[in-house]
């Protein structure tokens, strides 16, 4: 078999909109501050419906701010973070010059348009059929996002999205590496979205008392490895990446942040949203994001854990970090930034992936917040109270996702 | 109550820029929604119906076809008010 990085794929680009700022810059800076993006959500339907969890960690730049007025009409929220985040990588990669036809998007969302979804079965109810916008359809469609992106930058290499819950933008990222690896193109802007801060998620997330509850203090509220967790916080927002193959990156003399070296996947097939307790399954993907990016389970220094702040999730992740990296688990710093950026299901993973690249970049580890009382069921070396800075030097680090459905993703990113 | 060609013209303006982001003095009375415009057909629908609301009228479906210049429209609007 040839090695997997005989066509290595450099990030050039980044780009996000979060719960902690319009921009990816913002955003990283927000983390190194420790600052949260969660709060209450002052949205009329919030006390119409009885929502029982009334914060959440909501976009910090309103699209309508950034986009002309016919973009924020014409697409949905989940679309309409993914442009303005594509834009920012787009810009911050120096609008790379490549031929069309080997340039590709791929961004992952989980939920998709659910806001023009109930939006339009509103009017279809309250108004009839001629009342649905025609744009219905495109909007609602989940591959919305990456068919926005791609008409946007004039992608025709394809334009992809993966759907795997809280993996999908991880995912994305994993199948972007492919399309350059496999020659398909040789730029692709990879990422995930979502705008799913609605009232029928919240109620359902509610319902299976997936989220955190902690009205009084919302900024408090996720607190991943803490034994006071009790849920997650739901955040929205995007976060994407300009990809190249090495060589075209050099060619053009483009700033490389870090080379992302390999994604590994796996499934649990063991329930359709707890995880599986011992951790099998997702040490399967990231031993094997390891083995593919030619390193030793040892060379890897951090993680950047997919830790959502649930009781069970937490210990499970923790399992299959044991399980993978053995007697080294303690010699690797982690961080969960979801204690700050709140839960961004689909764009969780592609934002996670950014926030490793800025690490591995900047060699600085944001801290984790909100971890009082480390739960010793997790005996993890999390990073908390100042930044971390990681070694000078050839490193390593890695990114889990996982989402309902069993789905595991880990990304490997090592220095350039 | 009938509105005047200037009224309509006005009120149409409002719409097509509302939905397409095209400046309110571009919608003239001689142009034509596909080829001045640029006027897709699902932006063409959506107008469509926003005007019904907006004038209090009912443009059905098979003379939507029909309404190739905003005068079209315009005067489809005017004839149907009184």
């Amino acid at each position: 078999m040839t090695s997997n990085r005989d066509r290595r794929v450099v990030v050039t680009g980044l780009g996000a909109t979060t719960p902690l700022g319009g921009t990816a810059t913002e955003t990283w800076e927000a983390l190194l501050a420790g600052r949260s993006g969660a709060r209450p959500m002052d949205f009329d339907w919030v006390s119409k419906y009885e929502l029982p969890v009334t914060f959440a960690a909501t976009i910090a730049t309103k699209p309508e701010e950034v986009l002309a007025k016919v973009e924020t009409r014409r697409l949905d929220p989940s679309s309409q973070y993914a442009l303005i985040a594509a834009r920012e990588a787009w810009a911050d990669a120096g609008k790379p010059e490549v031929d069309p036809e080997r340039l590709g998007a791929a961004i992952g969302s989980g939920i998709g348009g659910v806001w023009t979804l109930l939006d339009q079965w509103d009017n279809l109810r309250e108004k009839g059929p001629r009342r649905v916008y025609p744009l219905a359809v495109p909007m609602l469609m989940p591959n919305g996002p990456a068919a926005a992106v791609s008409l946007d930058i004039g992608a025709r290499a394809g334009a992809h999205t993966t759907v795997s819950a809280c993996a999908s933008g991880a995912e994305s990222m994993g199948y972007a590496i492919d399309m350059i690896r496999t020659g398909r193109a040789d730029v692709v802007v990879a990422g995930g979205t979502e705008a799913a801060v609605h009232p029928l998620p919240i109620a359902g997330f509610a319902a299976m008392q997936a989220l955190s509850t902690r009205n009084d203090e919302p900024a408090k509220a996720s607190r991943p490895y803490d034994t006071g967790r009790d849920g997650f916080v739901l955040g929205e927002g995007a976060a994407v990446i300009v990809l190249e193959s090495e060589e075209h990156a050099r060619a053009r003399g483009a700033r490389i942040y870090a080379e992302l070296a390999s994604v590994g996947m796996s499934a649990d097939a063991h329930h359709i949203t707890a995880p599986e307790p011992n951790g099998s399954g997702a040490s399967r993907a990231m031993l094997y994001a390891v083995e593919r990016a030619d390193l030793s389970p040892t060379d890897i220094i951090h993680i950047n854990a997919h830790a959502t702040s649930t009781p069970v999730g937490d210990v499970a992740e923790y399992n299959a970090i044991k399980r993978a990296f053995g007697d080294h688990t303690e010699n690797m710093s982690v961080t969960a930034t979801k204690s700050m950026t709140g839960h961004l299901l689909g764009a969780a993973g592609a934002l996670e992936a950014v926030i490793t690249i800025q690490s591995v970049y900047n060699r600085l580890v944001p801290a984790t917040i909100n971890l009082d009382d480390q739960d010793p069921e997790i005996p993890l070396n999390v990073v908390t109270g100042d930044h971390q800075k990681l070694p000078d030097g050839d490193i390593a680090a890695l990114n889990n996702s996982f989402g309902f459905g069993g789905h595991n993703v880990a990304l490997t990113i090592r220095s350039i | 109550m009938a509105q005047s060609e200037q009224e309509i013209l006005e009120g149409l303006a409002e719409i097509v820029n509302e939905e397409t982001g095209l400046d309110t003095a571009s919608v003239e009375m001689d142009k034509s929604f596909t080829e001045d415009l640029d006027i897709d057909s699902l932006s063409m629908m959506t107008i469509v119906v926003n005007a019904e609301e907006k004038f209090g009228v009912r443009i059905p479906d098979s003379e939507v076809k029909n309404l190739k210049t905003v005068r079209d429209a315009v005067t489809f609007i005017g004839s149907a008010q009184s």
